[in-house]
């Protein structure tokens, strides 16, 4: 048995098992180890729709996959170097992903007879000789060894069972030679309150831990190195975190209240949740009878002078789209939220997708154009959901925010910024009369912004809705030339937002062959097949818009300097063809993945080399 | 939230907006706008401290018209706008001014909603049984058998009792009165102004293009004093000419009857004293369903105003016991929360 340490530079590892196994705990706790050992990281969840489906069905496998590295980390991984797989079913529906050689762990003691039935096996697949000379494979009966480790404990089978996964995380932090001391600390918080399960969970992860070090199971050890991410405290972040993050920090930038109307959405809700968690920093939950009245109840908070959003996923965007209509028409600030997942109508609504770029930039009835912005990475929500409330209040004007269920639900190393790297932002309302001692509603300054007088001011009174305005005083008009100047007069306002909308720049080549342009979510994996394609010498650029709406100034210049322009996204092609429509003799190259999971950089790097 | 103390003296005026309203004539919403005008400046706020907010309809008009912060919201979705905002701002009056098909048909839900939630909006709902603004449909509260463009054969759908279904979902004040009987609608605004708490008052509303003489059986001056009974907190329900009617409780049946004093040893103290601070919802449940049975009169006042935390202040007090147990929290600690490591 070797007992040398090996460094690598990268490793994928995917833990599989049942939606009871305790897969997203593993998950995160080994994630947690690789962050403060100091790697950069990506991770992935996915997990059935099903709260629970039936034990050991292929339904029900639930998955979390990390990528870690001494060098800068784009995505989740494309194939897992590692793949944990606690019973026949996860088997089943993960090993296709597994590299070629990579290291299979599985729970042998799950492979029965009903549990191999379940997942549709008509023979044991650890007997078959194939795997053995495919993978380096280890069946550990962890099962049975969790047994005994816990045996005398006083816990029942079924507290027993639930304690296995600590085994496999155990065993993985033997592999990758991680100390025990933190995750020790780690259980003993976690499971305070109850002595017994601090104990057993402990033991169990002990267990694991020595199983490594003394069984012969032929595997070397490794060790993936700290990465060189720039100085600075970090921590991790989820997407969904990172957004709630985000607002209470403009809470607190602004000394405002920031006012969240929201309705539970896979996968949206957990930024409902986190936010209720940040009352004493100036945050304002409301949780809402439904969608409609989620952002309703923003829109009356951002008229009483609140920093309102409203987050959702896709159903539930286009419950708001009336609304999002109001308050265009309203011209009041509000950021709504869309974490997009898989459709139409419930589609998917675990599993990612970029589809809602369209009925973002579109989905309203008449003339409504509104500010679109798309976050690229699980930190960055933090960073986007700023900007798009610092657009919203400073345009007056409701803003999209998209993120996905990848940057939802994903996390990596958020770099904490100190309070001198926040931006800064000053909200102010209108307080004094604006036309011959007269409150005008409508009256605009010379980028066209309307001005913000919230109930409470005296001497300003006034009252806005959802029928045309007149174009100063705010009033119902029904005059059809006043309709067309007001309907120019939005469009140019949403136009004049690109003065804040830095332009792209461009990656790899700054002109050639192929121009890579991505948006939202999928960033990390365009990125990272782009590095592999400059570094084989490709002529190959990449851009990445952070904006939607308005698209930045020099995206065509950039555009026209490459022979060909590609467009990857997790959808049917969306990007694409806004971008035709925009830009009349611009006809991208598409690349499109629907399949409930991320783009690979592998595939897409081979799919641009075709073109070249 | 203190009180004003220096309070400007108002007067019906400040509360006008100067835009004429566009009613067709003879509208109850006249009388209603007027007596939403006499009320207001003893509401104890500032005019700038009041807002309207209304859904789509005739009704819905009612913001533009008033001289305070208002918003014409969206078809239904007034309580919404209306929750978020007091949520936001507890300080602020809020006013929801909504008819029977806005609340009830496409805002059913949110209506529900607001009421048992408990927070602080003043819900005028104008019940003409009638969709006036799109010329003339069945509304909700549209009676079984009534003939309408989108019903010629006669509506074959059970109407909702507005003020039973406010009661049912939990609403803590809730009130009736009539477009044409203007101090009783004074008397019920300053009630509905003064609670604190999702507050409901129906207003039985004329619409003489589409549903003209909808109330006429109840307000007819020959049948009036038969037809309605002015409940009063405190007093015994009693009606009919020379207050010689009553309502009693019957424990053998469970239900309410008509009882005429004088009669079979009947005396006032056998009368239903009416108390709009029972806890228990079940007694306003019952006079908000009165008038359905035939032969009983219809009952208008105020059903109940019970005093309860409302959901603004809870949030409120929330925010504060956390604010109180974190301490001074600056945005390093917000941002820092969490494990976190050093890269050097």
């Amino acid at each position: 048995m070797s007992k040398q340490i090996q460094q690598v530079e990268t490793v994928t590892i995917r833990f599989v098992g049942d939606s009871g196994d305790g897969m997203q705990l593993t998950g995160t706790e080994f994630t947690r180890a690789n962050a403060l050992a100091g790697t950069d990281l990506a991770t992935f969840p996915d997990y059935p729709a099903e709260i629970r489906a039936p034990a050991g069905s292929l339904a029900g496998v639930s998955g979390y996959q990390v990528n870690f590295g001494s060098r800068e980390i784009h995505t989740p991984g494309d194939a897992p170097d590692v793949l944990v797989a606690m019973n026949p079913a996860a088997l089943k529906t993960n090993l296709a992903d597994l590299r070629q050689g990579g290291i299979l762990i599985v729970n042998k003691g799950a492979f029965t007879e009903g549990n191999l039935e379940k997942a549709a096996y008509k023979t044991n697949p650890l007997d078959d000789e194939t795997l053995k000379h495919t993978y380096k494979v280890v069946s550990v009966d962890m099962s049975m060894l969790t047994d005994h480790a816990l045996q005398g404990s006083g816990l029942s089978s079924k507290e027993t069972a639930r304690c296995r996964n600590y085994f496999a995380l155990g065993l993985m932090y033997w592999l990758y030679s991680r100390p025990m001391e933190q995750q020790l600390e780690q259980i003993a918080k976690k499971f305070g309150k109850k002595p017994q399960f601090v104990e057993a969970n402990q033991k169990v992860f002990k267990a694991g831990y020595a199983f490594g070090e003394t069984a012969e199971i032929g595997l070397a050890r490794y060790e993936v190195p700290a990465s060189k991410l720039a100085p600075g405290a970090y921590r991790t972040v989820t997407g969904n975190y990172a957004v709630a993050l985000g607002f209470a920090t403009m809470a607190k930038i602004t000394g405002k209240q920031v006012f969240l109307g929201s309705y539970p959405i896979t996968p949206a809700t957990e930024i409902l949740q986190e936010m209720a968690y940040f009352k004493e920093h100036g945050v304002v939950t409301f949780q809402a009878e439904d969608e409609i009245a989620g952002i309703g109840s923003a829109i009356g908070a951002s008229f009483g002078g609140a920093l309102a959003c409203t987050t959702t996923s896709g159903p539930g965007l286009a419950l708001k789209a009336e609304m999002m209509g109001l308050a265009v028409i309203a011209e009041l600030p509000l950021v709504i939220v869309n974490v997009q997942r898989g459709g139409p109508s419930t589609g998917m609504p675990t599993k990612t997708e970029q589809s809602d770029l369209l009925v973002a930039l579109f989905g309203r009835h008449g003339e409504a154009p509104l500010p679109v912005i798309a976050a690229q990475s699980p930190a960055d929500c933090f960073w986007a959901a700023m900007e798009a409330m610092r657009c919203a209040v400073k345009w007056m004007t409701p803003v999209v925010l998209l993120t996905d269920g990848y940057l939802g639900n994903g996390s990596e190393p958020f770099k904490i910024p100190t309070a001198a790297e926040l931006p800064k932002f000053e909200v102010k309302y209108q307080t004094t009369v604006n036309h011959d001692g007269q409150y005008m509603p409508y009256k605009r300054d010379a980028k066209l912004i309307r001005p913000w007088a919230v109930p409470g001011t005296p001497g300003l009174e006034h009252r806005i809705g959802g029928l045309e305005k007149d174009s100063m005083s705010g009033m119902v008009s029904y005059d059809g030339m006043n309709h067309e100047r007001m309907v120019l007069t939005r469009a140019q306002k949403i136009a004049n937002v690109v003065e804040d909308v830095p332009d792209v720049e461009v990656y790899g080549a700054a002109s050639g062959d192929v121009l890579l342009v991505s948006w939202g979510g999928t960033f990390g994996s365009v990125r990272g097949a782009a590095e592999q394609l400059v570094q084989q010498g490709k002529s190959v650029g990449h851009v990445h818009l952070r904006w939607l709406n308005p698209l930045p100034k020099n995206l065509l210049e950039v555009m026209k300097r490459f022979k060909k322009v590609f467009v990857p996204e997790v959808n049917n092609g969306q990007l694409a063809f806004y971008l035709r429509g925009m830009f009349p003799g611009i006809d991208p190259l598409q690349y499109n993945r629907i399949n409930g999971k991320p783009i690979k950089m592998a595939e897409l790097a081979a799919k641009v080399l075709e073109v070249l | 939230m203190a009180e004003n103390t220096s309070l400007p003296v108002y007067t019906k005026k400040d509360f006008e907006s100067g835009v004429d309203p566009r009613w067709c004539p003879g509208c109850g919403d006249f009388s209603i706008i007027n007596q939403v005008q006499k009320a207001l400046p003893a509401a104890g706020k500032k005019r700038e401290d009041i807002v309207f907010i209304s859904g789509i309809g005739c009704s819905s008009r009612f913001p533009y018209y008033m001289n305070n912060y208002g918003m014409h919201t969206l078809h239904g979705r007034a309580p919404s706008f209306a929750s978020g905002l007091k949520v936001s701002r507890p300080e602020l009056m809020v006013w929801i001014v909504t008819g029977d098909g806005d609340a009830l048909a496409i805002g059913g839900n949110h209506f529900i909603h607001a009421m048992r939630r408990n927070i602080d909006l003043k819900m005028l709902m104008f019940n003409n049984r009638i969709y006036g603004l799109t010329k003339g449909q069945t509304s909700p509260t549209s009676e079984i058998g009534k003939k309408t463009k989108s019903m010629p054969h006669g509506s074959p759908d059970a109407p909702f009792n507005p003020p039973a279904l406010a009661l049912g979902a939990g609403a803590t004040f809730v009130a009736r009165t009539i477009d044409v009987e203007g101090a009783h609608m004074g008397a019920v605004l300053k009630a509905a102004a003064e609670h604190k708490g999702s507050g409901f008052t129906e207003i039985y509303q004329n619409c003489p293009v589409f549903n003209d003489g909808a109330y006429t059986a109840i307000t007819e001056k020959s049948v009036k004093v038969d037809a309605l009974l002015r409940m009063e907190h405190g007093k015994p329900l009693l009606f009919g000419k020379d207050n010689k009617k009553g309502i009693r409780f019957n424990p053998q049946t469970a239900e309410l009857e008509v009882v005429t004093l004088g009669e079979g040893g009947v005396t006032e103290k056998d009368v239903l004293v009416h108390d709009v601070k029972r806890d228990d919802p079940t007694i306003a449940f019952m006079m908000a369903n009165l008038a359905l049975k035939p032969g009983f009169p219809t009952p208008i006042g105020v059903f109940r105003a019970v005093s309860r935390p409302t959901a603004e202040d809870l949030t409120w007090q929330m925010i504060e016991a956390a604010k109180t147990k974190k301490g001074d929290v600056d945005v390093t600690k917000l941002l820092a929360g969490g494990d976190t490591w050093q890269i050097k």
